[in-house]
């Protein structure tokens, strides 16, 4: 099948005009992606590891120094009005717009120079204004608009065209917890809604790329470090797991070394709530439930239990040696 | 279909760049401005002609100085409209990435927007025009004007502006803020060298010789024969010479200059703004903001 998106030694080198004015900048260093269709991809590093640079070159804003890049399969050098017709981009922290325009203006604005009948972009535009919270916003300028609103009107403005593939820059960048949620829950219904469209999202959110993605490329200076699931990028870190029980009414912690699979355990007295805390490092996961029977049988009470695994910047840390932030 | 979908591009954009031009203040405080400015930004050549020939504006030298600065209003507001689509949707609007990868002529979409700044030139034009007839005795006479000749130079000489100003739309993809100052200069150029507000004839031989490859020369001359034909030839009564140094050259042949320059223009103009797009793409700057 063919790939919504391919690279292929794709390299970006900034020089400075002059030499006083700084180093060369090597944004993208020979990357290699395949990404297919219907797939949620994101590209997860820190800022300045050449997220930006990719997406530019794959939304025909930018030229690659060298290598090549398809766009459903479509040279973003050379088919550029290909490439256009089937691709949208949103950037985070996006506060442009049209002023003087309303909201429901701009929409329909864009939404004609991709070619959609106006009156199925004003359904489209009202779907979307409702989707975001933004239905009484419609008929106001957009100057008016606050910074965060402009941003989820940029980001209706990246899907009423109803792009093939989307390249979401950062979209969550700056917005507020529920507008965050609000963009990501949109985000993953939009791609599940239709299995031919594809989603390309770069982030340096850890939890916002392992919440959403189907595949994950870490990218650091340029470079693809790791490029799988979530899961499978996690699996890299050797990591045991670790099992932290709050428990009512224990007085001994004694008989844990017989239970299979479990690495260590120490407790932790907290006096004022009248509770210990007991953390596991388990080698066997399926050593929970033995754990878990062995405090209730002394006849504690488990006031909460959680899980620890490797996260993705355990995965960072393993691959770049430092942390995303 | 490609045209159709152009010049649907053309409509919508002509309509957005109708909302930046109008949106921004009530119909009759905009109508009051548009009446305003043109007649106040003449009355200031006027005042200075009048200084320096004691008051006289009644003669052909005055309606051939007026009617060319009225004119020059195309020059000046469409060749800084067409630059400035690019320069505001970059830097002010930030909205030209967006406008970049849809899929659309990009042409079309800057001359929609450069569409409206001609319609309210053409007003301003016409409100400067009849002011000058009426208040302070231009001559022009609506039974004599060449309505033919006029509407042909109007479009050939418009469509040439238009393309230059896209050349320099290109330009400003490479350019920060200086956009602005590179087509000011370009028609501060024209505005000496092409008999606008004084003949060609006045000029040193070198520079009439420059005057003469210049599409607006031809345009300015055109015009004014459509519209003042009186005053053309008292001018040329009074100073007893070719005073235009364009006395020569028929209407005919004119026109087909200005065709000549529509599209050699035009050949140039796409071949810099391509140029320029493509090395905008390569340097990054399409998406560049450096004024605000």
């Amino acid at each position: 099948m063919q790939p919504a998106v391919e690279t292929q030694s794709l390299t970006r080198v900034f020089r400075p005009k002059r030499k006083k004015e700084g180093s060369i900048v090597t944004a993208l260093d020979s990357v290699d992606l395949r990404i297919n269709k219907g797939e949620l991809f994101g590209v997860l590093g820190p800022n300045g590891a050449g997220k930006t640079t990719l997406l530019k070159i794959l939304s025909t804003l930018l030229l690659p120094t060298s290598g090549k890049a398809y766009v459903a399969g479509f040279d973003v050098e050379k088919d550029l009005l290909d490439v256009r017709k089937r691709i949208n981009m949103v950037s985070g922290g996006e506060i442009s717009g049209y002023g003087l325009l309303t909201v429901r203006e701009n929409l329909w604005m864009f939404s004609q120079f991709y070619g959609i009948k106006s009156k199925e972009a004003n359904a489209r535009i009202e779907e979307l204004l409702g989707r975001f919270g933004l239905t009484e916003k419609a008929k106001e300028k957009v100057r008016t608009l606050s910074t965060g609103q402009r941003q989820k009107m940029n980001v209706i403005r990246g899907f009423v065209t109803n792009p093939e593939i989307v390249f979401l820059d950062e979209p969550t960048l700056g917005l507020d917890v529920n507008a965050a949620r609000a963009v990501r829950d949109f985000i993953v219904d939009w791609i599940r809604s239709d299995r031919s469209r594809t989603v390309l999202l770069t982030t340096h959110y850890m939890m916002e790329a392992d919440e959403l993605c189907d595949r994950i490329a870490i990218i650091d200076d340029g470079k693809i470090l790791a490029c799988d699931t979530p899961s499978n990028l996690k699996r890299m870190v050797k990591m045991n797991t670790t099992l932290t029980l709050s428990v009512a009414g224990l007085n001994e912690i004694a008989g844990f070394d017989t239970i299979q699979g479990l690495n260590s355990y120490s407790q932790t007295k907290d006096v004022e709530s009248s509770t210990t805390k007991l953390r596991f490092v388990l080698e066997d996961e399926s050593c929970v439930s033995d754990i878990v029977s062995k405090v209730v049988a002394e006849g504690s009470k488990i006031m909460s239990l959680q899980k620890t695994e490797p996260t993705l910047e355990d995965v960072f840390i393993k691959l770049v040696g430092r942390g995303l932030e | 279909m490609a045209v159709m979908n152009d010049l649907k591009v053309f409509k919508d954009s002509a309509w957005l760049g109708w909302q930046m031009e109008a949106n921004w203040t009530d119909p009759f405080l905009f109508l009051t401005y548009s009446i305003v400015k043109p007649i106040a930004g003449t009355l200031i050549l006027v005042l200075m002609y009048m200084v320096v020939t004691g008051g006289e504006t009644g003669n052909a030298f005055f309606s051939y100085m007026y009617v060319g600065n009225a004119m020059y209003m195309f020059v000046a507001e469409v060749l800084f409209g067409v630059t400035w689509v690019i320069h505001d949707d970059r830097e002010h609007y930030m909205t030209l990435k967006q406008v970049y990868i849809a899929p659309m002529n990009f042409y079309m979409y800057i001359m929609g927007r450069s569409a409206i700044k001609i319609a309210i030139t053409s007003f301003g034009v016409l409100v400067t025009l009849i002011f000058g007839v009426m208040a302070l005795g231009v001559d022009i006479d609506l039974a004599a004007v060449d309505w033919p000749l006029l509407a042909a130079s109007l479009v050939l000489g418009l469509a040439c502006i238009c393309i230059l100003g896209l050349a320099l739309g290109g330009v400003s993809f490479l350019t920060a803020k200086h956009s602005i100052g590179i087509n000011e200069g370009l028609a501060g150029v024209f505005y000496v060298l092409s008999g606008v507000v004084f003949p060609i004839t006045i000029l040193p031989t070198w520079a009439q010789s420059v005057s003469r490859i210049l599409p607006v020369t031809y345009w300015m001359e055109a015009i004014r024969r459509a519209i003042e034909p009186g005053a053309m030839r008292e001018l040329a009564d009074t100073s007893g010479f070719d005073v235009t140094g364009m006395g020569g050259i028929s209407d005919l042949t004119m026109m087909l200059y200005l065709l000549v320059s529509v599209g050699a223009f035009f050949v140039m103009s796409i071949g810099v703004f391509r140029v320029a797009d493509y090395i905008a793409r390569k340097k990054g700057k399409v998406d560049w903001t450096t004024a605000y």
